[in-house]
This record gives C-alpha cells, sequence and structure tokens, in this order.
C-alpha cells in the first residue's frame, strides 16, 4: 500500500458500552488514535438531567477512570484520544482527568483538550431574541412552543475546535455534542492535511467515521449475516486505516474475536442510513452511493471511491424537552392457552384504570413471544405458545396517572387470570419522557461560541 | 422460485426519531436486481403493517447491491417517548427477512452456496 497509513481505532459505540474494547484497542497491537463515541440522542437529556442535580456531573463518567488506567500506555505508545464523553460539561470532565491523573505517573504530563461552545442552553433566549426560531425539523413548529420544557440543546459541531486541539498538541481532547463521526474523520483531516473544502476526501473520512461510531458493530458485533459462525466472547473493535488518497482499510487486531468482512461493513455503512446521498455533516454532504466496498480477506476491508460536496450554512441542534411521564409493566403468563390468560389480564387491567377514571394518551399492550417488534398479529399456533410475556406501556402529562398504572400492575398477580409469574422486579418505575427536536441553526451563530482549551496534567 | 428474503439478502435497522431505517443487502450482486423489483415500498409497508403508520421510502445502492428503507411513523412516537418493546427498530432488519420474493432458481442456489459457506458472499465489482 502506498504512503504513509494512519490508524484510528474505535473503543466505545454508546455510553454503556463494553469497557474493555478500548484497553484491548491500546494494548494488542498499534494505533495512533483512540475514538470513543458516547452520545447518542436520549444521552444529552440524562447527561443535563445529571448536571442539574450536580454541576459536577453531566459527562461520561466510565470515561475518566478508563483513561487513568491507559494513561501511561498511551504517553508510551503516542496514541491520541478523540471523544465526545465531555457530555453537557466537558470541563467537569476535565477536572476529574486532571485530578484523577495527579496520582498517575506517566512518561510526559498528559496534554488535556477541552472544545465547548456547543452547548446552547444558557444562550436559548438570546438565540431566539436574534431570530433563530429553531424550528422542529419534522413538524416545522417555532420552539416557542415548547420553550419552558426544553432540558437540553446543543448544536451538533464538526472538526475545526479537534483540528485546533490536535494542532496544539493535545493528547485527550474532550467535546461536547461533536458529530460522532468527526472523531474519526477529525484525526485523518489532521495526519494528511487535506484542505477543509476537499470534500471528497473529508467524505471519505465520514464514512470511516460512520463505521467507527458504532464500536463493534462493524467487526461482527449485532451482524446478522452468518452470526454464527463470529466469535463474540472477547471481539477486536473496528480500526481505520487510512491513507492520504481518502481511501482505508477497516480492520481489527489479530488474535481478538470479531470478524470484518465486507457483509459486516456494509451492514454498518447502511445502519441508521437515511437518504445515501445526502449524508450531512458539519463538514461536507458526503454521498454514500459512491462507497466501493472490496473483501482483502484476513479481516480487512478496503473502502473507496468516496464523494462528497460542499457543507452547507447550518448546523443541527439536538433539543431534548419535557414531554410527560411514562412507565411500562411486564409479567409472564404460562400455557396451556398463555396468550388468552395474557390478554385477559390486559382487559382486567384496563378495566380497573378506567373505573378509577384515569386517562392516558397512549396504552399500549404488546404480548412478547407472540409477535411483539413487529406488531404481528399473533397466528393460531399463537394459541400452544408455553408461556407469553405481557408488556404494558402508558404515557401521560402528568404523573398521577401514570404512578396509578404502576400500583395497578402487582394486583393482577392475585386478583387477574393464573399461572402467572416474572414479577421479580418490583413495582415499575415511573420514568419522565424526554421528547426529542431535531432543528437547525445557522452555523456562524454556533461557531463564534467554540473554544478549545488546553491544560496539562 | 418464491423464497424468504433471508435466503438471497442480509440486513440491518436503525433508528431516527420516529422513522426506523432498513438496510436490506443482496448476497451476491447477481441477486439485487431482483431485490429492486420485488422489495417494493408498497410491499414493504405491508409487510411492517403492524408497526408502520406512515409512508415507506426507498433508496437504491447500486454500489452495495442494497436497498436503504424509511419507514416513517414506525417507533410509537420514537426515543424516549415511545411505548414499544422495539422503538428503535433494531429487530426490523431480521423482520424484513420473512418477505417473500421471487428469484431465479439458478441465483438461489448461489446464495444458498454462500450460506452454506462454500464460497463467499461478494459485493459488487467482485468477481
Amino acid at each position: 500500500m502506498a504512503g504513509r497509513i494512519v490508524r484510528v481505532a474505535s473503543g466505545q459505540g454508546f455510553w454503556g458500552d463494553w469497557q474493555e474494547a478500548p484497553k484491548l484497542q491500546v494494548r494488542s497491537g498499534d494505533i495512533d488514535y483512540l475514538m470513543l463515541d458516547y452520545l447518542a440522542e436520549i444521552t444529552m437529556s440524562i447527561l443535563q438531567k445529571q448536571r442539574v442535580k450536580n454541576p459536577a456531573a453531566g459527562y461520561a463518567r466510565d470515561f475518566v477512570p478508563l483513561m487513568l488506567d491507559l494513561a501511561p500506555e498511551l504517553v508510551e505508545g503516542g496514541v491520541r484520544v478523540v471523544t465526545n464523553a465531555g457530555g453537557v460539561n466537558p470541563a467537569a470532565c476535565r477536572d476529574a482527568l486532571v485530578a484523577g491523573l495527579a496520582d498517575v505517573a506517566t512518561a510526559r504530563p498528559l496534554r488535556i483538550a477541552i472544545v465547548t461552545g456547543d452547548d446552547l442552553m444558557e444562550r436559548l433566549g438570546d438565540l431566539l431574541d436574534a431570530g433563530h426560531e429553531l424550528r422542529n425539523m419534522e413538524t416545522g413548529a417555532p420552539l416557542s412552543d415548547i420553550r419552558e420544557r426544553v432540558y437540553s440543546a446543543n448544536a451538533y459541531i464538526g472538526m475545526e475546535p479537534i483540528l485546533e486541539a490536535l494542532e496544539r498538541g493535545a493528547d485527550i481532547i474532550v467535546t461536547g455534542r461533536s458529530t460522532d463521526t468527526a472523531l474519526t474523520y477529525g484525526p485523518l483531516v489532521h495526519e494528511f492535511g487535506w484542505a477543509l473544502d476537499d470534500w471528497d476526501r473529508i467524505a471519505a473520512g465520514v464514512v470511516a467515521g460512520h463505521i467507527n461510531e458504532c464500536g463493534a458493530q462493524a467487526a461482527g458485533g449485532n451482524t446478522l449475516f452468518d452470526w454464527e459462525g463470529v466469535d463474540l466472547e472477547v471481539p477486536g473493535y473496528p480500526i481505520i486505516e487510512a491513507t492520504a488518497d481518502g481511501t482505508f482499510v477497516v480492520t481489527k487486531h489479530p488474535g481478538l474475536g470479531g470478524r470484518v468482512t465486507w457483509s459486516s461493513v456494509t451492514e454498518q455503512l447502511v445502519y441508521e442510513m437515511g437518504d445515501p446521498a445526502d449524508y450531512i455533516t458539519p463538514d461536507c454532504v458526503a454521498d454514500f452511493g459512491t462507497v466501493r466496498v472490496a473483501d482483502l480477506g484476513g479481516d480487512r476491508v478496503r473502502v473507496s471511491g468516496v464523494t462528497g460536496g460542499p457543507r452547507t450554512d447550518l448546523l443541527k441542534v439536538s433539543i431534548a424537552y419535557h414531554d410527560g411521564f411514562k412507565a411500562t409493566g411486564s409479567l409472564t403468563y404460562a400455557g396451556p392457552d398463555a396468550l388468552a390468560k395474557a390478554r385477559r389480564a390486559d382487559e382486567v387491567l384496563r378495566a380497573r384504570l378506567d373505573r378509577a377514571g384515569w386517562a392516558f394518551d397512549e396504552v399500549r399492550t404488546e404480548f412478547v413471544g407472540a409477535g411483539a417488534c413487529l406488531g404481528l398479529e399473533p397466528g393460531p399456533s399463537a394459541a400452544d405458545l408455553p408461556e407469553v410475556g405481557l408488556r404494558v406501556g402508558v404515557r401521560a402529562p402528568d404523573r398521577a396517572p401514570v404512578e396509578a398504572f404502576t400500583r395497578e400492575i402487582a394486583p393482577l398477580i392475585l386478583a387477574g387470570p393464573p399461572s402467572v409469574t416474572g414479577f421479580a422486579g418490583g413495582r415499575p418505575r415511573v420514568q419522565e419522557v424526554m421528547a426529542y427536536w431535531p432543528a437547525l441553526i445557522d452555523r456562524t451563530a454556533v461557531e463564534s461560541e467554540l473554544r478549545v482549551e488546553v491544560s496539562d496534567a | 422460485m418464491k423464497v424468504p428474503l433471508s435466503r438471497v439478502a442480509f440486513a440491518r435497522s436503525g433508528d431516527k426519531g420516529d422513522t426506523a431505517n432498513v438496510g436490506v443487502i443482496a448476497l451476491v450482486p447477481e441477486a439485487y436486481e431482483h431485490l429492486v423489483s420485488q422489495v417494493t415500498p408498497e410491499r414493504v409497508k405491508a409487510h411492517f403493517a403492524g408497526v408502520c403508520r406512515g409512508d415507506v421510502e426507498r433508496f437504491e445502492l447500486p454500489n452495495l447491491s442494497a436497498l436503504n428503507f424509511l419507514l416513517h411513523e414506525s417507533l410509537g412516537g420514537g426515543g424516549t417517548v415511545s411505548l414499544m418493546l422495539d422503538a428503535q427498530g433494531k429487530t426490523f432488519g431480521a423482520g424484513i427477512l420473512a418477505l417473500e420474493v421471487e428469484v431465479p432458481e439458478a441465483v438461489v442456489a448461489v446464495c444458498d452456496r454462500v450460506v452454506a459457506g462454500e464460497i463467499p458472499g461478494r459485493p459488487p465489482g467482485e468477481e
């Protein structure tokens, strides 16, 4: 292969992913960068909730002990870390990291950068006053409709602050709502010196980022094709080996489980895809209709041919707002006539809630084992099922009816149909519903506030 | 011959708000044209009638021998609003493979050999 290779390894695909994976990425072979993606749409509102309770919280806590464990090896191996673990509080994440690193011996101090300015929560009033309506991309409604219920608001930001942090020598870069893919293509643009308007190469980096951002999913995890043939006990997560021309090989460390084939990579390419020709990121619009995939064998898949177009003037904003309460309760009914018993229990439950006068926005009943995942109407064979899970969920604007629902599940055990079990977890928990409000904003309104802070620890 | 989609393709699904995406990938490039002619948005909408309340959009990716379907209004409101067991459409990929398609016997025979592990599956552009 011609030219220098830069290796960007994926270590986390979401907050709660396997903690061993990033350690294996650092310890099982050579890599240049470790990218750790912690954020999903709902993660920001969960982190915001934590921050409201505790001003020193609001970031992915797992990240700090992970870095303390790996710090000496990061210095030794020259591995730089790019992550959005900062959530809604990158500064607190940095402070915890600096405090912890004080007790860790490393060959030299680690340079830590944080990126701030994506969090629009404090500025929301000013932005609305300045004429940014933040209309819902799906419904067209202006944000003012739900303004008082907004819980978190973050702009998806691109690579530029990451590039600045890398130029300033950062070993660990902690961002807030950086777009997942930028954690991979930021390092590539930095290493190869690609122009910021070299749309095809940046688009290639976006495709690499899309493959990396879901952890094991590109390397045999949650992979449907020949799933029985994949060793998943100690899977190797994906590694991008990129070259300056924008082509790259997806691979994993030898000696670990998992599997990288054209099929595992193609499954990941189509994951969470919208219009493939219009894959919008803060830094370019990538065309997934141009991606070419070739299986080189030996857990190596070559990706080439990617083209892209200019970035847009807008950034996406992810807004979470409070939208009532919900709860879900489950019971298991055994056969004979498991489904019929579960159905009867559902009728009884609904009748009791009606009788008490409770009203809900939605009551949803599912019969687990009898087609719940796809909403299938149970066929005649469902009558013979050895057991069926009854799963009922309710949602309402106020807490009271949902609370009442949670008290009506347990009584079904003695005062409902027979052959019931599976009530070990206690009363269902009432959950606050955080609804998602996607919007667009003029990028200059966000970019003027983006900051990179660098400190040594 | 009539076969379930699982004989000639594999799939992965995910979510974006209240929209589920289902990507369907042909096991070998020669099966792709049959996916294009058989797996129409109308049939996918009917197949997912139990969950899909909105339109189904389809995008073709001949470069990957793949089709991408967007099933709108299919996740009970999506995110944390949804009361569905599968609020993120994670299982829809496996679910679509039960759809029946009409594919020439010779193409099914090649795909069967792929599934049996006798020959590898292939993306477009590989012999």
